[in-house]
């Protein structure tokens, strides 16, 4: 096993990591202000089948991306009409958004199924820092949605923690109740941070059908909505710890099938399931400091708040 | 009284021809229990497409169901009853993990025909149907003999059934039968559709080194991904050409239609049910089509006589002498395996590396 052979895996991983970490921040962001939304796979599918619409129809990149992040704004829309006006269910909207992206995304890319992306993504090598052993080709070779990803935890840790918006956020998410007496208008908040989790959400999807398969299938994101939502609970509630956690996830899988073509002699069950491992693992690891996880995470997260 | 006995004779007529009217106009319901969405555009599809096929061919006589998404788990079990209990007639049950599910519910429906592909357990009213896509995986690995540079094939694998195993096996076969240096390093995901998943197989194959990817998995996620890193490989069960042109040398293709059509008719005229129907390319069910301007022209040639040798019966992928992997022989010179000793392969031939998940 040479150290070369740890370039192709590095650069898996991270490819891997980009929409996870798009979605995940996305929705940190909409826990940040106190709402649960579920329905990250659904508002991803929605993206991506637009995007690819988009493209499909003589579209730019550009403008497939816009597209994109209107999508899932739309879908987050719904769900924050259904949450914040109406004061239904988080939880149950949630997963009624998920079940309704995955339908309606299948449905409006009947036609797309079959045909490659027209265009697509390509990787924008930076010079010399991407000639880098191992790290070059992964984190210095990526497309232009990659690099948006990186600037865009930065520019989320900013705003959160340096900026008096990101603080009334945070507020909003820790007691509705104040924040309002305070006389901040917190169903606005609220509404505004869900929507920047459809936006994120759309942006991951867009990455998967134009940047990463090109192409449109069916469940085209196979469950990775999911693991972006687990991946807010692991981070505990903070962008910089979201990237290590999508790499971990991104890796976990890319290091298992790794192994199998070195030759390594694993079983590949126990590989198959490593994710699931290291979910547990995580998750013991990150409660063992009950105190640290309860500072972190939202107060009044998934309840609904009877503003005025 | 006499007026009313009337009344209920012309009643009980009418009634009757009424009845038979509506069963000759009946057409015959069929199901069919789908693994992935019909626009995976690999293994689903093709099925779907089969489906179409004896839609358009029987037309009104027939009228058919299907189910998409359907997770080999108990969640298998509870749409097959469904459709049974919904009237079809005939259900097909179209991936292995079904099968289980499949013969349960076939014993609470006596009267109904369960098809069920690519397993092993049949019943009354159980038939099993499968496809040899170990031949045009052979083909492919011809092709891929004659194409791959540095000698290193990659198998991007689903799941240690005999099944897939018997395909990476041909696919070395036909490789070393051009080239008997090649070896092929195979890596599994354990699922059939995950395009994200078979992308990072592929990129892991590609990283140690395999410049002609094979898989059986449902998307053209591996086939993309050689494209993208500058290497070669194949469609797997539907042709796969224009989702990555500059890689693709070659599709193995099913062909259901045929076989789809043919239950119809029988099922139509009353006949009973075919047992354990196992095609390959002599029966049509299968193919390897769409062989690309990369693959050069005496590849395209043998792997074209190949085609025609195995269509004709001349040559049988598991005739002997074939090595095993400690190089000695597994099936002697002058033996063919029988289908059952095929539907039963645990083992892989020289040339592959690593051992089969789970064999001992």
């Amino acid at each position: 096993m040479n150290i070369d052979s740890l370039t192709p895996l590095f650069a898996s991983a991270v490819a891997a990591a980009i929409p996870l970490l798009l979605a995940a921040l996305g929705e940190l962001v909409t826990e940040r202000s106190g709402v649960l939304n579920l329905g990250v796979e659904g508002m991803m599918l929605m993206g991506g089948v637009t995007a690819f619409i988009v493209v499909a129809s003589g579209g730019g990149l550009v403008l497939a991306t816009l597209a994109a992040c209107c999508a899932g704004m739309v879908a987050a829309l719904m769900f924050a009409f259904v949450t914040l006006t109406l004061q239904a269910s988080q939880v149950a909207a949630g997963l009624a958004l998920a079940i309704l992206g995955s339908g309606v995304s299948a449905f409006l890319g009947r036609g797309y199924v079959g045909n490659p992306a027209k265009v697509s993504f390509s990787e924008l090598p930076i010079p010399l820092l991407s000639k880098l052993p191992i790290v070059g080709p992964a984190l210095f070779s990526m497309n232009a949605l990659g690099y948006l990803a990186v600037i865009l935890t930065a520019a989320t840790t900013w705003f959160l923690y340096r900026t008096k918006s990101g603080l009334i956020l945070r507020s909003v998410g820790e007691s509705p109740v104040v924040a309002q007496s305070l006389g901040l208008q917190v169903i606005r908040i609220r509404y505004l941070a869900t929507l920047f989790g459809g936006l994120m959400a759309g942006l991951a999807g867009c990455y998967y059908a134009v940047a990463q398969f090109k192409m449109w299938q069916e469940g085209l994101t196979s469950g990775n909505g999911w693991i972006a939502l687990a991946l807010v609970v692991f981070a505990s509630w903070r962008p910089v710890r979201l990237m290590l956690g999508a790499l971990l996830f991104g890796g976990v899988t890319a290091f298992g099938l790794y192994l199998q073509a070195v030759g390594v002699q694993v079983s590949a069950f126990a590989l198959a399931s490593l994710p699931y491992i290291a979910t547990v693992v995580v998750l013991a690891v990150i409660s063992r400091d009950q105190r640290a996880l309860r500072r972190n995470a939202p107060t009044s997260l998934g309840q609904s708040f009877f503003g005025m | 009284m006499k007026l009313f006995k009337k009344l209920l004779a012309v009643a009980a007529v009418a009634a009757l021809s009424g009845s038979l009217a509506a069963d000759a106009a009946d057409p015959v319901k069929m199901a069919w229990v789908y693994l992935g969405p019909v626009g995976d555009g690999g293994w689903t599809y093709a099925h779907d497409l089969g489906r179409k096929a004896a839609e358009a061919k029987m037309g009104a006589k027939i009228s058919t169901t299907i189910v998409e998404n359907v997770p080999e788990s108990a969640d298998a079990e509870r749409v097959i009853r469904d459709l049974a209990t919904k009237g079809n007639k005939i259900i097909f049950t179209t991936s292995f993990g079904y099968m289980d599910s499949t013969l349960k519910v076939a014993k609470s429906f006596p009267k109904v025909n369960f098809y069920h592909a690519t397993g092993f357990k049949d019943a009354a009213n159980v038939a099993i149907y499968n496809s040899r896509m170990y031949e045009p995986a052979y083909l492919a690995g011809v092709i891929a003999g004659h194409v791959s540079k540095k000698g290193v094939l990659g198998f991007v694998a689903s799941f240690p059934i005999p099944e897939v195993v018997r395909n990476i096996n041909a696919y070395t076969m036909g490789a070393r039968s051009v080239n008997p240096k090649i070896t092929t390093k195979v890596v599994w995901i354990s699922s059939w559709f995950d395009p994200s998943k078979e992308r990072q197989a592929a990129e892991a194959l590609i990283g140690q080194g395999a410049d002609v990817l094979l898989q059986n998995t449902d998307s053209s996620a591996v086939l993309q991904t050689a494209q993208d890193k500058g290497v070669l490989a194949f469609g797997w069960d539907s042709d796969m050409t224009q989702y990555a042109p500059k890689a693709h040398l070659a599709s193995c293709i099913e062909v259901w239609g045929p076989y789809y059509t043919s239950v119809a008719e029988a099922a139509v005229s009353g006949k009973p049910m075919t047992k354990a129907v196992w095609g390959g390319i002599k029966d049509g069910m299968n193919d390897l089509v769409s062989v690309s301007s990369l693959v050069p022209p005496a590849a395209a040639k043998m792997a074209a006589a190949k085609k025609a040798d195995i269509a004709s019966g001349k040559f049988n992928v598991f005739a002997g002498p074939i090595k095993g992997q400690d190089g000695k022989d597994k099936v002697p010179a002058g033996k063919t395996l029988t289908d059952k000793e095929i539907d039963g392969i645990n083992w892989y031939v020289e040339g592959v590396e690593g051992a089969v998940p789970g064999a001992k």
